[in-house]
């Protein structure tokens, strides 16, 4: 079989990824009902007062979307690894990498976009002024990629452990915990209409530390994983 | 100073003392659990 | 000299030589200790503003050193362990980890029964709290990580990267807080963030820091040791040793 190149091979992982997850509809509705659940729950929790929802709403969307994605993250790495994908991933030629941030791709494709497309229309649930949503549009777009990427090195750690799942939160909320940070004040920041550059550019820097970082910490995870 | 003017430390002796307390349970209390976990070992070691 | 370093890195050596400084550590801790808690809390005079509920900070400060000085240790560990797979440094990866973890703890809990006298409430978001409760975060991860793992080869390297991770999020995490916190305008600035500090409260600071470090040396032997003996104890010169 001819050798594929590099960028064949992230296309071929990529759309190998979508397909499965398209055949497995749990995998895209799940994360998606959760975000909106938890969304839901808060005014119910806190009473339905517009002023306190609308003030606190950036919050709670971005601990919804927190939330979402660390429940999610166990689906980048654990069916290839079940069935043993995983070690022939591992075993080939290309540099795995490369080949974690096709999966990191395709995980945020099947989570983060839907948070990312279903958003708006939460955040005017709970009343957020319209000069805010798009900033929150804007902080999902940039966040949630970090939130996959990020999360994906915790995965990686655990991904052959049986209850994986309870240490992934302690291991990636640390590490999520900026973002959080910059995106909530970014929001809030411009429905008071103040400037917002610094908490985006903040963002971006995140998310173009972990798209150049992350892949390789969580391949040298998989492997020391795997061994 | 006297004592009972050391012991009150200026009205926040809630504050201070439980603070030193706790150091030194917490420090004492773990050099005693690390030496229990020699003595543990040494004694599995020589069990063969 | 360089010999020295080297026999350190083999584990039979290791536990011999750690072994033997044991009580000269355990003196010098216990000398250091009264120096610096009789500095502290006899011969400081009292602060102007806060009375004497600053005497905290001589354990709260020290802690705190320890906590963050504790990880990049670990931190360090983790590269070794990656790049020259050497045992000693996953025995003190894995043995620094609980010693961390407790000074962080002590850090936040005098932080807080420092924190009620100064600005009246237990608890309070600021940037300093906020990173040293997240710190006390990772080092939980590290730990339970490490407890997760069956084959502890594999667990020490797996951990090696958390600490790096880790380690390179400490500095985004603290200034992450900051950054959020004087958005924020909430809380009062700390009194210790003044530049200057009086000789008689600066000695007995420094006196306790350096107790804790020999009390980290102290713990860290004795647990590597005892690590040690778990770990080799199918070895030639464990069998050795017990049959002495």
């Amino acid at each position: 079989m001819t050798r594929l190149s590099l960028s064949q091979a992230f296309i071929y992982l990529l759309r190998r990824d979508l397909t499965l997850a398209f055949r497995n509809r749990a995998e895209f509705a799940n994360p998606l009902l959760f975000f909106i659940m938890v969304v839901t729950l808060f005014p119910l929790a806190i009473g339905a007062v517009p002023e306190l929802l609308a003030r606190i709403a950036p919050g709670i969307i971005w601990v919804a979307a927190l939330l979402a994605a660390m429940l999610s993250l166990e689906s980048i790495f654990r069916s290839d690894f079940d069935d043993g994908s995983l070690d022939q991933l591992l075993m080939s030629a290309h540099p795995m990498p490369l080949l974690v941030l096709a999966k990191v791709c395709a995980h945020w494709l099947v989570t983060g976009f839907p948070l990312l497309i279903i958003s708006p229309i939460l955040a005017e649930m709970l009343g957020m002024p319209q000069q805010a949503q798009g900033v929150l549009f804007l902080t999902i777009l940039i966040g949630t990629p970090v939130l996959s990427l990020v999360g994906s090195i915790g995965v990686a750690l655990t991904v052959g452990l049986p209850k994986g799942g309870i240490i992934l939160s302690i291991l990636v909320l640390p590490l999520y915990v900026p973002v959080l940070i910059f995106a909530a004040s970014a929001i809030e920041a411009a429905a008071g209409g103040l400037d917002v550059s610094a908490q985006i550019y903040m963002l971006l820097a995140f998310l173009f530390l972990a798209l150049s970082l992350s892949p390789v910490a969580a391949a040298a995870a998989l492997k020391i994983s795997m061994s | 100073m006297n004592l009972s003017e050391f012991f009150n430390m200026g009205g926040y002796a809630i504050y201070v003392w439980p603070s030193y307390v706790l150091a030194a349970i917490v420090l004492w209390n773990f050099l005693i659990w690390v030496d229990m976990l020699f003595m543990s070992g040494l004694r599995m070691s020589s069990r063969r | 000299m360089f010999l020295w370093f080297h026999k350190l890195g083999s584990p039979p050596h290791f536990y011999r030589i750690a072994g033997n400084w044991l009580p000269w550590l355990g003196t010098i801790f216990l000398l250091l200790l009264v120096a610096g808690v009789y500095g502290g809390l006899v011969l400081a005079p009292p602060d102007y503003q806060q009375g004497d509920s600053y005497r905290i900070i001589f354990i709260h400060v020290p802690s705190a050193w320890m906590s963050l000085f504790i990880y990049m240790v670990m931190a360090a560990c983790g590269v070794v362990i990656l790049v020259w797979r050497m045992k000693i440094a996953e025995i003190v990866l894995i043995s620094s980890a609980p010693i961390g973890a407790s000074f962080t703890f002590l850090a936040l809990a005098t932080g807080s029964l420092w924190g009620k006298p100064m600005w009246g409430t237990w608890w309070v978001w600021d940037a300093r709290l906020t990173s040293e409760l997240i710190l006390l975060f990772l080092y939980l991860g590290v730990i339970g990580l490490h407890g997760a793992i069956e084959d502890k080869r594999v667990a020490t390297r797996a951990i090696a990267i958390l600490a790096i991770v880790g380690m390179v999020n400490i500095p985004i995490i603290h200034y992450s807080v900051e950054w959020w916190n004087s958005l924020h305008q909430g809380a009062t600035v700390t009194k210790f963030d003044k530049p200057s500090i009086h000789w008689s409260m600066l000695i007995p600071l420094l006196l306790m820091a350096l107790a804790f470090q020999v009390y980290y040396l102290l713990a860290l032997f004795q647990s590597c040791r005892a690590e040690l003996l778990q770990r080799e104890r199918n070895s030639k010169w464990v069998e050795e040793l017990i049959a002495k």
